[in-house]
């Protein structure tokens, strides 16, 4: 007995193909928790962080395999168990809280039959029993009204309220490890570090081990005891928070802290390039969804944005940053107001645009492998905005493809491969090479960094920095991220429920003093630093700031 | 939107369907080849004699007119005369209608439960040996027509073994193991199409709940595999689960004419078959319109069981 909650010793796990060739995934993984104690598991997608986590249940995704290793709970090895077993101490022993509670709580079940099922079935509380200690637990997780809550349906629910009532079911059974997949990445901002909090209290007041896996360093320093690094499924770094993050070793490491979402310490000014008369405005717009129109998403929205600028749009989900980008590009008609493109006004709908019209205005999408053709390969993916706009032949689109691949940063030889031949950052660069295709004068980018990798969405980063240099081009960069907006923006606006409240260059705006919503947003991001939480949740209760999702 | 203002949405558009169903029928059997007055008269038929009848039938009128009339018919209730023998449709229809119900029920009563049970073996296991012979066994019975399974069914049983009847007498059939006798081929096979149908499409349905997050979710929640089945996956696949059934209920009411006809069972399948070769047209179309409209219906009730079944109805915001 090592007195640790859970000891994993040199875990490796495999992934099997349909022949049944194995191709290790997570190689040589060892760590411990100790009773209380938090240990992150941090990495990029495809570092096996999730893996780690699910192995601990005793669990592997169809088409995985453990190879070796042992995971001992209590002194007893979890990969020894017969399925049986693995059930009997899954949600009671060991507790797994999964990245997104609003995929993952079941839609035709209603949230308590859900929460108190475990204890249920395993016979440790009557029904009524049950109920009680959920609603104990909904109260102490801030939830509004516990005692009702959980006679709701999932989708009668927020998603920050959806993952602290997931946290609740976790806890149902006060397990000795909680296990929590990237709990607070889908959550806007405002609510992660209320939810972050929420964990935190629950971890010290129950003195529960938690294992805690997340890409984001920032979020990680807030709640962790020890931090493990990971890449490629080994074991890059292991160590205690403090030390990780203000001496790492490892260049990895290194690199991981560099790229990490946090607020620059000094918001410098872009040097105004953006000059002269405007090159998009946007007139009091109007707009929105419902055949009614009866849910508006912008109310009475200006902007004006320059050539060669970048102009930072940043909101939570719900704020309409998206719905401008929509509008600009012509994709949904605004009830009123107008768009003008160098004082020109412009069709409110697609239809009625010039080709022109259309080509100086180009998008780009979040989602970077739905936004291109699965069964074309890049050369066409390419070739076809050449071809629409400028009627280029063969063989001028052949070259032409080779440039544009060159000024994203790719070999010229990816013109003949097919998306899912692609990395998710390849696939971005894809996309900006499709929408410079048509020599735009604005490019919308909708969040193209969210869900890239922090070093990736880095690069991606410098990428459109370097392009506007050479090409002169200006972006509408549309983001919930402010960190990354400081970086990037010459002038911000802050949207909230289809308003902007502040607009301004970027100094200005994220520089306090703030608008209070903006003071919200900034104080929100996460700090690389231990103790920052704690300052800003004491910072909330003295100004009675509330955030935005609840 | 309320679910009550919902379905009586979805039973208007119902109506509806029905309604341009009647026009498809009427229009369809208008421009079938033939005339009931020289199918009448035979070889004897003059211009005056052919005149005659079409006068005394009514088929001299516009088509308009008569498809107006028709529906008037319809909705109060009359299938009109038979124009071969000038029976009342509503006897001759009413007198076979229970026996294809009778075809109808049993071949689903068999079909639907089994197929599921198939459909969910399967999806527990995917990859496993009796996944791979439900697959490969449904398959091979899906690309095979009913007819030749018909005959194959016939030869195998009826001719070469002398198990059962070839055709299905049903005038002098006493007793539940009699029936079961006559019974057994058509319904085993009319089964046998609607079954692979529906268990592949069972299995495929499932599958898809059981790879969601909410069922990885119960799994490393420890609940045990069977209650993951049942109360996790199972709320979620009804919707469709049951609009495969309905799809496959309906294609075999297709299914019964081509049976009934191979069997010489005397259902309304062959009773509109045999409508058609004698260009008796009011007869044709009261089957067919029989026949449509127990599509619709079973369509309609998947798709208001499948709108009852989402939470996001039951339970708005």
């Amino acid at each position: 007995m090592t007195g640790n909650v859970i000891d994993v010793r040199n875990l490796s796990v495999d992934a099997i193909a349909k022949r049944g060739e194995r191709t290790p995934i997570v190689q040589d993984i060892s760590f411990s928790v100790a009773p209380g104690k938090v240990v992150a598991l941090i990495g990029e997608s495809g570092s096996g962080k999730t893996t780690i986590s699910l192995a601990c249940l005793g669990y592997a995704r169809p088409g995985c395999a453990f190879r070796g290793g042992e995971i001992l709970l209590d002194g007893s090895d979890v990969l020894q168990l017969d399925l049986v077993g693995r059930q009997q101490i899954r949600g009671v022993d060991i507790s797994y809280v999964a990245q997104s509670a609003a995929a993952s709580f079941n839609s035709a079940l209603s949230i308590n039959r859900q929460v108190t099922e475990i204890p249920q079935i395993r016979n440790l509380m009557s029904r009524d029993g049950a109920t009680r200690k959920a609603a104990a637990l909904y109260g102490e997780l801030d939830l509004p009204s516990p005692e009702t809550i959980g006679q709701r349906y999932p989708h009668q629910v927020s998603g920050g309220q959806l993952q602290r009532l997931m946290a609740a079911m976790a806890m149902m059974c006060s397990p000795k490890l909680l296990i929590l997949d990237e709990p607070t990445t889908a959550l806007d901002v405002t609510t992660q570090i209320e939810v972050l909090q929420a964990f935190k209290n629950l971890v010290r007041e129950n003195q529960t081990s938690a294992i805690y896996v997340s890409h984001d360093l920032a979020v990680v320093a807030q709640i962790a005891d020890e931090i493990l690094v990971l890449k490629d499924g080994r074991m890059v770094e292991y160590g205690p928070t403090e030390t990780i993050i203000t001496v790492p070793r490892q260049g990895y490491t290194r690199q991981l802290i560099a790229a990490a979402h946090v607020m620059p310490t000094e918001v410098t000014q872009r040097a105004s390039r953006g000059a002269g008369a405007p090159l998009l405005s946007v007139n009091g717009v109007l707009a929105g969804y419902g055949r009614q129109r009866d849910v508006p998403a912008l109310r009475d929205v200006s902007l004006d944005v320059r050539a060669a600028e970048t102009v930072g749009v940043i909101g939570e989900s719900g704020s309409g940053k998206s719905t401008l980008g929509r509008v600009v590009s012509g994709l949904m008609t605004p009830w009123k107001g107008e768009i003008l493109l160098r004082g020109q006004p412009l069709a409110a709908s697609l239809k009625q645009r010039t080709r022109d019209e259309l080509r100086e205005i180009q998008i780009v999408f979040q989602m970077a492998d739905v936004a291109l053709n699965p069964r074309h390969v890049v050369a066409k993916i390419l070739g076809r905005p050449l071809a629409f706009y400028f009627g280029a032949d063969r063989h001028a689109i052949e070259s032409r493809v080779g440039e544009l691949l060159e000024l994203v940063g790719l070999d010229p030889a990816f013109a003949r491969r097919f998306p899912r031949e692609l990395s998710g950052g390849q696939k971005q660069r894809v996309n900006l090479a499709r929408a410079l295709a048509a020599d735009p004068q604005l490019i919308i980018c909708d969040e193209i960094t969210s869900a890239l990798d922090t070093v990736v969405a880095e690069a991606i980063l410098d990428l459109l920095v370097s392009l506007q240099d050479r090409l002169n081009v200006a972006y509408i960069f549309i983001s919930h991220d402010i960190s990354t907006i400081a970086r990037i923006a010459d002038r911000v606006a802050v949207m909230r429920d289809g308003e902007v409240v502040e607009a301004g260059p970027t100094a200005e705006v994220l520089r306090p003093p703030h608008h209070d919503y903006t003071d919200l947003l900034v104080r929100s991001v996460p700090d690389l630093k231990v103790g920052w939480l704690e300052a800003v949740m004491e910072h909330r209760r003295r100004t009675g700031q509330q955030a935005a999702g609840n | 939107m309320n679910i009550l203002s919902v379905i009586v949405q979805r039973l208007g558009l119902g109506i509806l369907t029905v309604l341009i169903v009647s026009i498809l029928v009427f229009v369809g059997t208008e421009i079938l080849p033939g005339d009931v007055a020289y199918a009448i008269l035979g070889q004897g038929a003059t211009p005056e004699l052919v005149a005659n009848i079409q006068e005394r039938l009514g088929l001299d009128e516009p088509a308009h007119l008569r498809y107006l009339a028709w529906l008037g018919e319809l909705l109060r209730g009359d299938l009109g005369t038979s124009l071969t023998n000038g029976a009342v449709l509503n006897d001759v229809i009413g007198e076979r209608i229970g026996n294809t119900v009778l075809l109808a029920v049993v071949t689903a009563a068999i079909a639907v439960p089994l197929s599921i049970v198939l459909g969910l073996v399967a999806s527990t296991r995917p990859d496993s040996a009796i996944d791979r012979l439900i697959s490969t066994s449904t398959l091979a019975l899906i690309s095979v027509p009913d007819f030749l399974i018909a005959v194959l069914l016939v030869s195998l049983f009826a001719v070469q073994l002398g198990w059962l009847p070839a055709i299905a007498n049903l005038n002098r059939v006493d007793g539940f193991l009699e029936y079961a006798r006559v019974l057994a081929l058509p319904v085993a096979a009319l089964s046998f199409t609607v079954m692979a149908h529906m268990a592949r499409m069972t299995r495929s349905a499932v599958l898809n709940v059981l790879t969601s997050s909410p069922i990885e979710m119960a799994i490393l929640k420890g609940v045990p595999k069977w209650r993951v089945i049942l109360v996790h996956a199972l709320p979620n696949a009804i919707a469709p689960i049951v609009n495969v059934i309905a799809l496959n209920l309906a294609y075999l009411i297709t299914g019964i004419v081509v049976i009934e006809s191979m069997f010489n069972f005397p259902g309304v399948g062959r009773l509109m078959v045999e409508g058609v070769t004698t260009r008796d047209i009011p007869l044709v179309q009261a089957a067919a319109m029989i026949f449509c409209s127990t599509y619709v219906v079973l369509n309609l009730a998947a798709d208001i069981i499948s709108l009852i079944a989402n939470p996001r109805v039951r339970h708005p915001k």
